[in-house]
């Protein structure tokens, strides 16, 4: 599928609401991204970057609003969500390999069972995956023998096999020791510069900066200011922003 | 992160319409459901009702003045079932912890005690209930040892309690091996030895996990309590059989039957509701 027009954003999320029973996370949220864009989402804790990711791939079921991929509604309940998500894939904060299947059986099983791709085809795409995220050699290992970095690498692998038009990152690095957090933003940054469309919830504030078109800063269930890295980080309008800012720049995050 | 001041959300359109459509949806599947189980049902009873020996087998197996009336007894009888039940299902939860511990321990130090409880296991899956009930029932009163039980309900106990806790055994050794070593990590770097951090951390994690198939023993056991009978002991299914032969009418059969699903339903359900409001499972139907 071509992008339709270069205006018409390839994501673009209008007044989403999600709550779990009286919490509202997603408060009317709007986001647009374009083809090719980097989104970085930043916000505290619970400020629903997280859930907004769940509910772009249809793990959560919106309360209200629209999330169009290509200009088409994915959050109308006639939609085939099984579809959707082929074209939306999503990397998790604690890597969700499956510990019982070799890294190349994680990176193999949709390509296989979603897409009918015979098993040889798909091997072959899954080794030339890993050896993208530079794993070739551990594709007969299984996850647990994995360092974090490493797993989170055959997860970036295992997404991204199946040529999703999204890709999103919700923490990919909060779990890992810093001196793995390199090899993973390393690979993202790649993925960004060769055109992928990504979001990506992050609490890597210098990460974001440099590999981001626009940044948003997420309060109280929805975008409480975006711009690029160099507006919302160089100089935030909202006294929240500047609030949330100064508490990373204190930790030393920034 | 901060609430909105008094939720003044109200569905958009959109949403009113999407819940219109979800609703419709539910409606049909459960109108699917209804017309599918009722012609189902239909036909079942078309083509038994349609068979030719139906009026002959209905005498027979559905009298149901005759169950009525033989109801009483059994009720009377399914009380030793029961105690049964109960003393071999508390014998059995502890022996087969015990086993499973056995099984789980670690270092050449503990080989005896994991090879007999291995030897144990593997032997007494292996017979077949019925053989083990005659050996202990008839095997045991033929040494003559006084201070041995004789009664079949006592021994009865003791080869239901041999069985199944092999069984069970072998199914809490699965939950324990299922618990991530993560967990006894972080219990031992806390300082606690491996056997309070095998009761304290992993033993209930594994024990959980297990808890349906644990059940699906006991449910059996109840069953097989009707086995006791070869020692002469009367209850349900012996009386069943004596009925049987005095009236002829297999309806009482056919009663004993409704009296252990009676008996094994209300624990399946009284399980899965300790275990949702543990939360225990996450999700799946309970029918």
């Amino acid at each position: 599928m071509t992008s339709l027009t270069k205006n018409r954003p390839l994501l673009s999320i209008r007044d989403l609401r999600k709550a779990y029973g009286s919490n509202v996370v997603l408060n009317g949220l709007s986001l647009d991204a374009a083809e090719h864009s980097c989104t970085a989402l930043i916000g505290a804790s619970g400020s629903g970057k997280s859930t907004l990711l769940r509910c772009i791939n249809l793990l959560e079921v919106v309360d209200d609003g629209v999330v169009e991929l290509d200009g088409r509604d994915i959050t109308d309940p006639r939609v085939n969500a099984n579809e959707v998500r082929t074209k939306v894939g999503i990397v998790f904060q604690a890597y969700n390999l499956f510990p019982h299947l070799r890294v190349l059986d994680n990176v193999t099983l949709a390509p296989r069972k979603v897409h009918k791709v015979p098993k040889a085809q798909a091997e072959d795409e899954a080794l030339a995956m890993l050896d993208r995220v530079g794993l070739r050699d551990k594709a007969n290992a299984r996850p647990d023998d994995l360092s974090g970095g490493q797993q989170q690498r055959v997860a970036i692998a295992r997404a991204l096999v199946t040529k999703p038009r999204v890709m999103l990152f919700d923490e990919v690095t909060s779990a890992l020791d810093p001196e793995l957090v390199g090899e993973v933003l390393e690979l993202i940054r790649e993925l960004s510069a060769d055109g992928m469309t990504m979001l990506l919830a992050t609490h890597e504030m210098s990460f974001a900066r440099q590999v981001a078109d626009r940044v948003c800063f997420l309060d109280g269930g929805r975008v409480l200011e975006h711009g690029t890295p160099e507006q919302v980080f160089g100089d935030p309008q909202q006294p929240r922003t500047r609030q949330f800012l100064r508490r990373i720049t204190d930790a030393g995050r920034l | 992160m901060t609430q909105p001041e008094a939720d003044s959300w109200q569905p958009s359109q959109l949403q009113l319409d999407r819940i219109r459509y979800r609703r419709s949806r539910t409606r049909r599947s459960v109108l699917i459901a209804l017309v599918s189980t009722v012609v189902v049902l239909g036909a079942i009873v078309l083509f038994v009702g349609h068979a030719k020996g139906w009026p002959d087998t209905q005498k027979s197996f559905f009298d149901v003045r005759a169950g009525w009336d033989g109801l009483g007894a059994q009720i009377k009888a399914l009380w030793l079932n029961i105690q049964i039940m109960l003393i071999s299902e508390v014998c059995v939860l502890v022996f087969g912890a015990i086993i499973a511990l056995l099984r789980t321990l670690q270092g050449p130090v503990f080989f005896p005690l994991r090879m007999l409880a291995t030897v144990y296991v593997d032997l007494f899956r292996g017979i077949p209930l019925l053989i083990v009930i005659y050996l202990v029932v008839f095997g045991i009163p033929s040494l003559h040892i006084s201070y041995l039980p004789k009664g079949s309900f006592t021994l009865s106990i003791v080869a239901l309690t041999l069985t199944y806790t092999a069984y069970v055994a072998e199914v809490m050794r699965a939950g324990i091996q299922s618990v991530h070593p993560s967990q006894a990590s972080a219990a031992r770097s806390l300082g606690l030895t491996h056997g309070q951090s095998m009761r304290y951390v992993i033993f209930p994690q594994g024990l959980r996990r297990v808890l349906p198939p644990l059940l699906n023993d006991f449910v059996s056991l109840q069953k097989d309590t009707s086995l006791v009978s070869i020692g002469g002991a009367i209850e349900v299914v012996l009386t069943a059989l004596n009925q049987q032969s005095q009236d002829f009418k297999f309806v009482h059969y056919v009663v004993a039957a409704l009296i252990f699903v009676a008996l094994s339903v209300p624990l399946t359900r009284l399980t899965d509701w300790i275990a949702r409001r543990q939360g225990w499972v996450s999700g799946g139907a309970i029918i």
